[in-house]
């Protein structure tokens, strides 16, 4: 079980998630921020406090949403478990779902 | 180079991300060090993390060990059992150190204030969690769960700890780290029926979507909540409320298409509904509910209303689960009405050197992760402040100031816990959950806590770098 990050941070990344952390397990891709599902302690602190409501716990996702489970997970494949996101600091690397997204930056 | 010697009292959460926050301070900056000693009142660490979060949240609770890895910085020293206000003056404390951090938290409770509240078997759920979470001073406080119907006031997720607590399977309490005087409490299953009430309707309730689902994933258990309760409110009132009220009330529309199955224990959802009288003979016999409407406020707060109408039920326990309250710290100035300690981004009223984070700074809300972000706000105003103090008036940054510090405490609290010693306990009681397949067995005694502690520990390790 844990928290899940789903498209709404796609190119907006406020990370104010990221303060709220207690274990640091939200990490940085390029175009949007991932939860660690093993390193995830359940606390949520992270849902309220995202400013544009994308975060949600892994049964509560939207079925628009649903591969988000998933996409997060896969953010990590090549990580692995880092044990605190502020080492790593941000990464290139964001699974294909997300690299092939329409960039939502222009369109606002 | 500035070196700050800062005090933090209060070992939980909000106290140890400030330890944290301060130490990635030091490390990112060349122009300052920091050392930390956190004073903390019981002989062990991680305040609600041990004894306020539910014993079957382990996942949770795993928090602490970030803050192992803080206490295990050489910059960081840990000193239990020592109390400010009755060890030590909050005044010596602001000399002796750079700065003072309190992250005392919220010790107490609200009152209901209602007629009946001080009888026997009317208890407060900080009270009731510090019991089956083996906090030393509820030791005694043995609530009486012999009673078929309990009732929990309040809707947060204190309140669904204590009702889900009233009703788990004790096998499955048996593998937590439960108090062992509470798993014998349970152990007979005689709460068959847990009313929790609130005051208000489903979309003002103030527990999250986690632990509402987790009500009806209980082993023989059924949630009951009636349907008219639910009635009239729609999808969009439900979204315009939050996406969290709209996640609990897809979850409470289920627990109300859910038929009771027969022999099941049950946990019964009534909103719209005060306490108005608890009535006994000595103990509590029974409780009188209000029922409510909620009406809009003039500045559009949903409030709940009496609507006169009144039923009496017999009840045996009464747990009032409507906030926890702060208490004040001799020598700090008290807000009466909050419950908190006034501040200006942390810094304690009329203060120069003194600091608050956590629920004593900003009330008993939020959830673990919350206090990082308040910790770090206020450490940047601290760091802000040390920035501008002149080093002749910093304490004396040599070596030997540290020593003296902790031969000072020493002095006052010939009884101080050491790191070591906490480990010696910590050790003790994970050996002793071992064998049953549990995380620790908390050890529950004040004295037995210190007889294990001092068992292999001699004092002399209390000094910094050594107790490690």
């Amino acid at each position: 079980m844990t928290y899940v990050i789903a498209e709404s941070c796609v190119d907006i990344k406020d990370k104010a998630c990221v303060e709220e952390c207690p274990v640091d397990c939200i990490y940085e891709g390029a175009r949007m921020l991932y939860i660690h599902p093993d390193e995830c302690v359940d606390c949520g602190a992270c849902e309220p406090v995202c400013p544009v409501e994308s975060i949600y716990h892994e049964d509560d996702l939207p079925g628009e949403f649903s591969e988000y489970t998933q996409i997060n997970a896969d953010f990590f494949t090549d990580l692995g478990s880092p044990g605190g996101a502020a080492k790593i600091g941000m990464t290139e690397n964001d699974p294909a779902a997300v690299k092939g997204l329409e960039s939502r930056a222009e369109a606002t | 180079m500035h070196q700050y010697c800062v005090a933090i009292v209060g070992s939980g959460p909000s106290g140890f991300f400030a330890a944290a926050s301060l130490l990635k301070a030091a490390d990112a900056s060349e122009q300052i060090e920091v050392v930390v000693d956190m004073l903390e009142m019981l002989p062990t660490p991680w305040g609600l993390v041990r004894s306020g979060v539910a014993p079957d949240h382990p996942k949770i609770k795993s928090v602490s060990q970030q803050f192992e890895k803080t206490a295990a910085d050489p910059r960081f020293r840990f000193f239990g059992n020592i109390t400010v206000g009755e060890h030590i003056e909050a005044g010596e404390l602001a000399e002796r150190y750079d700065a003072v951090i309190y992250a005392v938290g919220a010790q107490s409770d609200r009152l209901l204030n209602i007629p009946g509240e001080q009888l026997p078997g009317s208890v407060a759920a900080v009270d009731f969690v510090g019991w089956y979470n083996a906090h030393p001073h509820f030791e005694q406080m043995s609530p009486d769960l012999s009673g078929a119907r309990a009732v929990v006031v309040g809707n947060g997720n204190v309140a669904v700890d204590v009702a889900r607590m009233l009703v788990t399977r004790p096998d499955a309490l048996a593998l937590t780290d439960i108090a062992d005087h509470a798993l014998e409490s349970l152990r007979p299953c005689s709460v068959e029926e847990v009313l929790l009430i609130g005051r208000r309707g489903p979309l003002q309730s103030a527990f999250t979507t986690l632990e509402l689902r987790e009500l009806g994933e209980l082993e023989g258990v059924d949630v009951v909540v009636d349907p008219a309760q639910l009635e009239g409110i729609s999808d969009d009132d439900a979204a315009a409320a939050g996406k969290i009220a709209k996640q609990n009330m897809k979850v409470l529309r289920d627990y109300a298409s859910r038929a009771a199955r027969p022999g099941h224990r049950r946990i019964i959802l009534r909103f719209f509904t005060s306490p108005i009288e608890i009535k006994g003979d000595g103990k509590v016999e029974s409780i009188v509910l209000g029922r409510n409407e909620v009406v809009s406020d003039d500045s559009g707060r949903m409030m709940a209303k009496d609507t006169g109408s009144r039923e009496e039920m017999p009840a045996h326990l009464v747990v009032r689960s409507v906030g926890y309250r702060g208490v004040p710290t001799p020598g700090l100035p008290f807000d009466e009405t909050g419950g908190t300690i006034p501040n200006t981004a942390g810094r304690v009223a009329g203060s120069r050197n003194q600091y608050v984070v956590g629920w004593i700074k900003r009330g008993p809300t939020g959830v673990i992760g919350t206090n990082k972000k308040d910790s770090q706000d206020t450490v940047d105003t601290l760091l802000n402040d040390l920035a501008g103090t002149r080093d002749s008036e910093l304490a004396d940054p040599s070596g030997d100031h540290a020593d003296e510090l902790a031969e000072w405490l020493a002095s006052r609290r010939p009884k101080l816990v050491s790191a070591a010693q906490w480990r010696a306990i910590d050790r003790f009681e994970r050996e002793a959950g071992e064998p049953h397949g549990r995380p620790r067995v908390k050890v529950t005694s004040l004295s037995e806590l210190l007889r294990i502690g001092t068992a292999d520990v001699s004092p002399a390790q209390v000094r910094r770098g050594s107790s490690r």
